[in-house]
């Protein structure tokens, strides 16, 4: 009966069918339904008569005369279909749950625009845009039956897109798409076989082929030096913080005096990530003008989709609430961070940064929830999520604060991903039927 | 307070087409095809000969050996084959036809008697005799269930009243128009396996069936019987789910019930019961739902066994458009059927039409690891892994994995949105494995002469 099922999907994906070999094929098909219907040969023939290259459609009408064949052999007709049980199925579907990811992403992308404008509209569609497109060509010549409906690559590309600083040139996204779906996707043999996190893979292979075009940051940071509140005393409401928006979202190159200070070390331009200069301006001992608020809600800059952490938690609450991701990965990456960073923090107030500005800035809260909550690249047994996301977190923490690069979410959960194959192996449920049942004496 | 399990899914029930029509008999078939294998164990042997006359309730087949069940005549008339016929399992099994002579006439059976009067050996053998088998679907012969090995002591007595499996709504109906027979059956079962403990366990969305059996129960006091409520969960009624949620025992892997203390009896087996213990009546007939969107008007019937499926499909109105499939039992995991002439056995509680827009299409993809399935598992295995692994057929693995552990419950192929086939995986590798371990004694034998 196994063998029934899967006929379909083999008849479906002839790999091998290579542009030679499709018209002597067909012409052997259309040999063999000679004795079947009609209509079937006729379609059979006029395939074998068409160009070569038009592997696709001829790959449609292999199945059809194939599934004719089959049927005019089986006589009589079974009169009800039979398989196995379970005869109904939930009404969740790979392509459901890909769309309304990539649907509660989209606030904060909405949000992106908003504060970066036209130029993080052309990133986010870019690279979603070319993503679709590289998926459609792999489909067209693997011949394979995933589909390019179920949203796997839309969401891969808006995913690396709001991985992106602002205004980064089209042929990056162009080259991050390509990566993504063809070399960290398809070649591991499509949706559901990639080991590494497709759109991660990307953003790092960027970060190292273009690390000038990567982090060039548009912006300054204006509460640096224009906000004179205590990292302690951050009493601001998120109203107030709102109301001073309209100048926070424009994307100036202001320099200013935190900015000049650093110029010196630092090209703001074309330098650091707003997290690099937040670290190297704390370590200097100048740190009393970080706004969390802002961060929070979305008028500090930074990549694309990190600016608005209250955006993205909606959207991640949405999928909490489906039950689309659940909590251990979120939650345990989140807790990583926080017994990193806070550790760190009271060992040295003065060296490094609290919690709560680590969890506020740079890709943790996108990365949290939308990244290495990926299905495919992370374990699927509770146990195995939350020694994952507690890795994760601790694995950006240790990058963050010790290594060469700024922000270290993406190696963190590429890490992960790396060692996933071993967490799952030693995390498996404990099955029923191992609990002891002491029999009671008394009874006999 | 209610009670549940780890794991399982909460599928549509659709138990509002049927749950209101109250149970209707079938008139007794023109021709009944009586299976011999009405049970898991050894089948019946026939007894009867071709133009034999028989009465209603005489009988057709004796059990043979142990773990089998004598069959018996489910209407009067002349038997006119004994042969191979399409049986609801797939196969094609012995059977006794026997053409109705139209008056439905019950052999002789002796009065009614007290259950109280008899004891325990006596009740067994009246359930034994009556060819009383779990009626729940599995079939395995009452009495042997009833026959633990002395050094088993069990302490509880369990009735499966949870009714999990969307669309069947038998033992609901039984429950809420029949409850004192339900119960003094119920009771028998206790008596004869001396627990201390009986507990009555129904899901939550069948008010009236538990206000009933809370009734039922109050009459019979002393009995020490209890009702629990539990969730509404699929598959509450799975054995070893229902034991876990009612007295947070777990069956020992490999083991029965019988390993942790309990039996498990189902509703409609405990009418039967009772119908044997005070009258001697054999075990011809059923309480069936037969419903789905597939068919006009749904119904619960006392149909008797051996009569086709067919007979109950225009039962319930016949056909609503073209039927898509036709399954005994529930749509989680009762069986598809391919020709609706076979004939229904005592195990047959449901049957489920559905339209051919319900039926999935049995494409599937790659496992996205959502890791739906593994919550879902009641077993608490990997059918992630387990799927992966037979799909490639490294059978080894998948024994590791515990794959002969799988109840074959369906919550995995259930939740799957990549639509894949794991229990049909599962089934085909227990069946491999199971080949392979008979291969290998088959050697280990040759080798040793
Ligand atoms: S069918 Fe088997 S593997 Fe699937 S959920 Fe049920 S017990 Fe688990
Ligand atoms: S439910 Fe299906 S797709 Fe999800 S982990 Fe299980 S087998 Fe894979």
């Amino acid at each position: 009966m196994a063998a029934d099922e899967k006929e379909p999907r083999k008849g479906a994906e002839p790999t091998e069918g290579a542009d030679k070999k499709a018209p002597k094929d067909d012409a052997k098909s259309a040999d063999k339904t000679e004795s079947a219907a009609e209509t079937t040969t006729k379609a059979a023939t006029e395939t074998a008569t068409k160009a070569a290259t038009e592997t696709a459609t001829e790959a449609a009408t292999e199945t059809a005369v194939e599934a004719a064949v089959e049927a005019a052999e089986q006589s009589p007709p079974p009169m009800l279909s039979v398989a196995s049980s379970p005869h109904v199925r939930s009404n969740e579907s790979t392509a459901k749950i890909m769309w309304t990811v990539f649907a509660c992403l989209l606030p904060a992308s909405v949000w992106s625009v908003y504060i970066f404008g036209m130029q993080a509209a052309i990133v986010l569609a870019t690279c979603t845009g070319s993503a679709v497109v590289f998926e459609a060509l792999v489909q067209y010549f693997t011949k394979d039956r995933t589909m390019v409906q179920d949203g796997s690559a839309a969401l891969t590309g808006l995913l690396l897109g709001l991985t992106m600083p602002p205004g980064v040139s089209v042929t990056i996204c162009l080259i991050g798409a390509f990566v993504a779906v063809v070399v960290a996707k398809a070649i591991f043999g499509g949706l559901g076989h990639n080991p590494f996190n497709p759109a991660l893979t990307a953003r790092v292979f960027l970060l190292i082929a273009f690390p000038g075009a990567m982090t060039k940051w548009p912006i300054t940071l204006q509460a640096f030096a224009e906000k004179p509140v205590s990292l302690y005393g951050q009493a601001t409401t998120w109203y107030s913080s709102f109301a001073t928006n309209k100048t926070l979202s424009l994307p100036v190159t202001k320099t200013d005096s935190v900015m000049e200070a650093l110029a010196g070390k630092v090209d703001v331009i074309t330098g650091a990530t707003p997290l690099a200069v937040a670290k190297e301006h704390w370590q200097r001992g100048t740190g009393e003008v970080l706004h969390y608020t802002d961060y929070f809600v979305g008028s500090m800059p930074g990549s694309l989709g990190e600016v608005s952490v209250l955006l993205l938690l909606l959207g991640a609450a949405v999928l909490l609430l489906k039950g689309y991701i659940t909590w251990h990965i979120p939650v345990s990456f989140i807790l990583g961070v926080v017994v990193m960073a806070g550790m760190t923090h009271l060992a040295s107030p003065t060296r490094y940064m609290d919690p709560i500005f680590h969890l506020v800035t740079g890709g943790i809260i996108i990365g949290a929830f939308f990244m290495a909550t990926d299905y495919v690249t992370s374990p699927t047994y509770p146990l195995g999520m939350v020694i994952f996301g507690f890795g994760c977190g601790l694995l950006t923490m240790v990058i963050r604060l010790w290594a060469g690069f700024p922000e270290g979410v993406s190696f963190a959960i590429l890490i992960m991903n790396a060692v996933t194959p071993i967490i799952e192996r030693y995390t498996r449920p404990k099955k029923y039927g191992l609990k002891p049942w002491a029999e009671p004496e008394a009874s006999k | 307070m209610s009670v549940s399990f780890r794991g399982g899914i909460h599928p549509r029930y659709a138990k509002e087409l049927s749950n209101d029509a109250a149970i209707e008999r079938l008139p007794p078939p023109d021709e009944a095809i009586v299976h011999l294998s009405q049970h898991i164990g050894a089948p019946a042997v026939a007894v009867v000969k071709k133009k034999q006359e028989v009465k209603k309730g005489e009988v057709l087949g004796e059990a043979a050996g142990f773990v089998s069940v004598p069959v018996h005549a489910p209407i009067s008339g002349k038997v006119t084959n004994i042969g191979l016929y399409p049986h609801p399992f797939g196969s094609l099994q012995e059977a006794v036809v026997i053409e109705s002579d139209g008056k439905d006439e019950w052999t002789d059976l002796p009065k009614e008697v007290k259950p109280d009067s008899l004891d325990r050996e006596e009740i067994k053998d009246r359930i034994r005799d009556a060819g009383i088998v779990g009626l729940g679907g599995a079939a395995f012969p009452t009495h042997v269930k009833l026959s633990p090995p002395p050094a088993k002591n069990i302490d509880t007595v369990l009735l499966n009243a949870a009714e999990c499996e969307p669309y069947l709504t038998a033992d609901d109906r039984l429950m809420q128009e029949e409850p004192d027979r339900v119960v003094s059956g119920f009771i028998a079962l206790k008596k004869v396996l001396g627990a201390k403990d009986a507990v009555i366990a129904i899901e939550e969305n069948k008010p009236e069936a538990i206000a009933a059996m809370e009734k039922a129960v109050a009459k019979a006091k002393g009995k020490a019987v209890r009702v629990v409520h539990m969730h509404v969960k699929y598959p509450q009624g799975g054995e070893k789910q229902l034991i876990d949620a009612v007295l947070g025992r777990e069956v020992p892997t490999g083991g029965l019930p019988m390993d942790c203390g309990v039996v498990v009896q189902n509703v409609a087996t405990c009418a039967a019961v009772d119908d044997a213990v005070r009258f001697a009546k054999p075990l011809i007939s059923r309480v069936t739902t037969v419903t789905g969107e597939g068919v006009n008007g749904p119904v619960n019937v006392v149909g008797r066994v051996g009569t086709p499926v067919q007979t109950f499909i225009d039962a319930a109105g016949g056909f609503r458009g073209t039927p898509g499939r036709v399954i005994l039992g529930g749509p989680m995991m009762g069986g598809a059927i391919h020709n609706t002439d076979i004939p229904v056995i005592k195990s047959t509680g449901g049957i489920l039409v559905l339209t051919p827009e319900q039926v999935p299409s049995g494409e599937f993809d790659s496992c996205i690891r959502c890791g739906r399935c593994v919550r879902a598992c009641p077993i608490h295995l990997c059918p992630n892994d387990m799927g992966n692994y037979s799909e490639v057929e490294m059978w080894e693995e998948l024994e590791g994995l515990d794959v002969n552990d799988c109840i074959e419950c369906g919550c995995c192929s259930y939740s799957c949105p990549a639509n894949r086939p794991l229990v049909q995986f599962f089934r085909y590798a227990k069946l491999w494995i199971r080949q392979q371990q008979a291969l290998a004694k088959a050697a280990e034998s040759k080798d040793e002469r």
